[in-house]
């Protein structure tokens, strides 16, 4: 299986220990992420300002992959919704899409409405039998308790998705953590948004949004808080420490992407996984195992 | 509160000049049952943030109001309204509707401009410099380009 890697702008510069994992596990299921080097930002970031410039960005990306005859994977929660989104809204052919093609002809590129994205959990969830990911795997997990986070953009708005999980009672994070034997555990509020988007407008009310959460899953002695999405894992994992100076609260909870987990028990080792460069150091999980 | 804005019969005249404007966001299909408000994380932590009252004033085409208060930003955009409104507003989408107005008609934070240009002229919000490829070539990853030709293509002529 191939597909066209669509990094984003976040991944590559501020979580690349995402990227490492993330390509390891790939590796290991034999999985092709085709590096794209003409991809750029998603255009999310700009829905809230331009939603037609937003919208051409996106539509930019997806005549990418179509070209390249491949369907998008993303890392990144935002770019998967966001660029399912104008996949969704260029589907047919009608005037939104000439509006469109008409910029792209300028680089020589047209889309055709053909491109499909998908998260690479959801790849992992629908196109890996549980079976044959067990093969991989070295390590048993059964030792710890982790929570998730799906985080919004995952699944919302879920009228995009086809109805690949529910977005009210989601579960194929859990099924993908529970495979390396880790126990999945419940806590208070496991829907909330993690206030990311809020950061450069209202640091507070997103830290407090954040410090929710960290509560809740502290509560329940949760190992590990599991994310699928850069921006989740800088609200939890890079702000604990801003955290602990604004608000004196100190969580010490480690946030794992769930690339990174799946590496685990993959066998690999916490360099590979980029497991050093969490800002919550793991040490005390690794240790469990020997790393 | 709504019920204290004076000159309904202005605003609702002004109203359907934007109305155009926010897209079909559906907002006269609110039955005022108050769900968004209720599930919104921010209005949580903060009261003065209040989806359904964005409803309710951009129905009655309060918008100017409404940006004036800058209060839109402080939506996360999480979805959570939009996918619970029981009638099919599509509240989540007002929300971007009237953050996209925001940019036009000046209310809108600092930050968020400077993003919008940043993307504009490098089509990244964070820039790729030779810095960090040589970091990701110590990590075994791939460089990637440090500058963007396909934007300013993509984009000139509309640009602010
Ligand atoms: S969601 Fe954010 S990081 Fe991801 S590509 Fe889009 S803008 Fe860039
Ligand atoms: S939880 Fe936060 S960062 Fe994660 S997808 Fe939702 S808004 Fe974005
Ligand atoms: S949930 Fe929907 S119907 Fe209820 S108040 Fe909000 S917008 Fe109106
Ligand atoms: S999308 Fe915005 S308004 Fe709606 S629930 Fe989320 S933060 Fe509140």
């Amino acid at each position: 299986m191939t597909y066209a890697f669509f990094l984003g702008c976040t991944i590559p510069a501020r979580s690349r220990s995402y990227e490492m994992s993330s390509r390891k596990v790939a590796e290991k299921l034999d999985f092709e992420l085709r590096d794209m080097k003409e991809f750029i930002c998603c255009g999310y970031p700009m829905k809230a300002s331009d939603q037609v410039s937003s919208e051409l960005m996106g539509a930019y990306n997806l005549s990418l992959a179509e070209k390249a005859g491949l369907d998008v994977c993303t890392l990144c929660s935002s770019c998967a919704s966001y660029l399912t989104e104008v996949a969704y809204h260029l589907a047919e052919e009608g005037p939104k899409r000439d509006e469109v093609n008409k910029r792209l002809s300028r680089l020589g590129l047209e889309y055709k409405g053909d491109t499909k994205v998908r998260h690479f959990v959801r790849v992992l969830y629908e196109e890996v039998e549980p079976k044959e990911i067990k093969k991989y795997f070295k390590r048993d997990l059964g030792d710890l308790k982790i929570a998730v986070h799906y985080g919004c953009h995952y699944l919302k708005p879920s009228e995009i998705y086809d109805n690949f999980d529910l977005a009210d009672h989601p579960k194929s994070i859990e099924k993908l953590v529970s495979m390396t034997g880790a126990r999945v555990v419940s806590y208070a509020g496991e829907q909330n948004c993690c206030g990311g988007p809020l950061l450069p407008v209202d640091e507070k009310t997103a830290l407090s949004l954040a410090r929710e959460k960290l509560d809740a899953v502290s509560d329940v002695g949760a190992d590990a808080l599991c994310v699928v999405c850069p921006f989740c894992s800088v609200m939890y994992d890079s702000n604990q420490k801003t955290m602990l100076s604004g608000f004196g609260t100190k969580f010490d909870l480690p946030v794992l992407y769930l690339t990174q987990l799946l590496g685990l028990a993959m066998g690999f080792g916490k360099k590979e996984l980029g497991l050093n460069m969490n800002v919550v150091k793991p040490t005390q999980l690794l240790k469990k195992y020997f790393i | 509160m709504i019920e204290n804005i004076p000159n309904i019969r202005a605003g609702l005249q002004f109203g359907h000049e934007v109305a155009k404007q926010l897209g079909d966001v559906r907002l006269s299909a609110c039955l005022m049952c108050r769900t968004c408000t209720a599930v919104c994380p921010i209005t949580r932590l903060n009261d003065s943030f209040n989806p359904f009252r964005f409803v309710r004033l951009a129905l009655f085409g309060y918008i100017e109001e409404v940006l004036e208060s800058g209060l839109i930003w402080l939506c996360s955009n999480c979805y959570a309204c939009q996918e619970k409104c029981p009638h099919g507003v599509r509240v989540t989408d007002l929300m971007t509707a009237l953050k996209n107005l925001g940019i036009k008609t000046g209310h809108v934070p600092r930050e968020v401009r400077l993003q919008m240009n940043i993307i504009k002229d490098h089509g990244r919000i964070y820039p790729i410099d030779e810095f960090d490829n040589k970091k990701r070539e110590k990590l075994s990853l791939p460089s990637l380009p440090t500058s963007c030709e396909a934007v300013s293509t993509l984009f000139h002529e509309n640009r602010e």
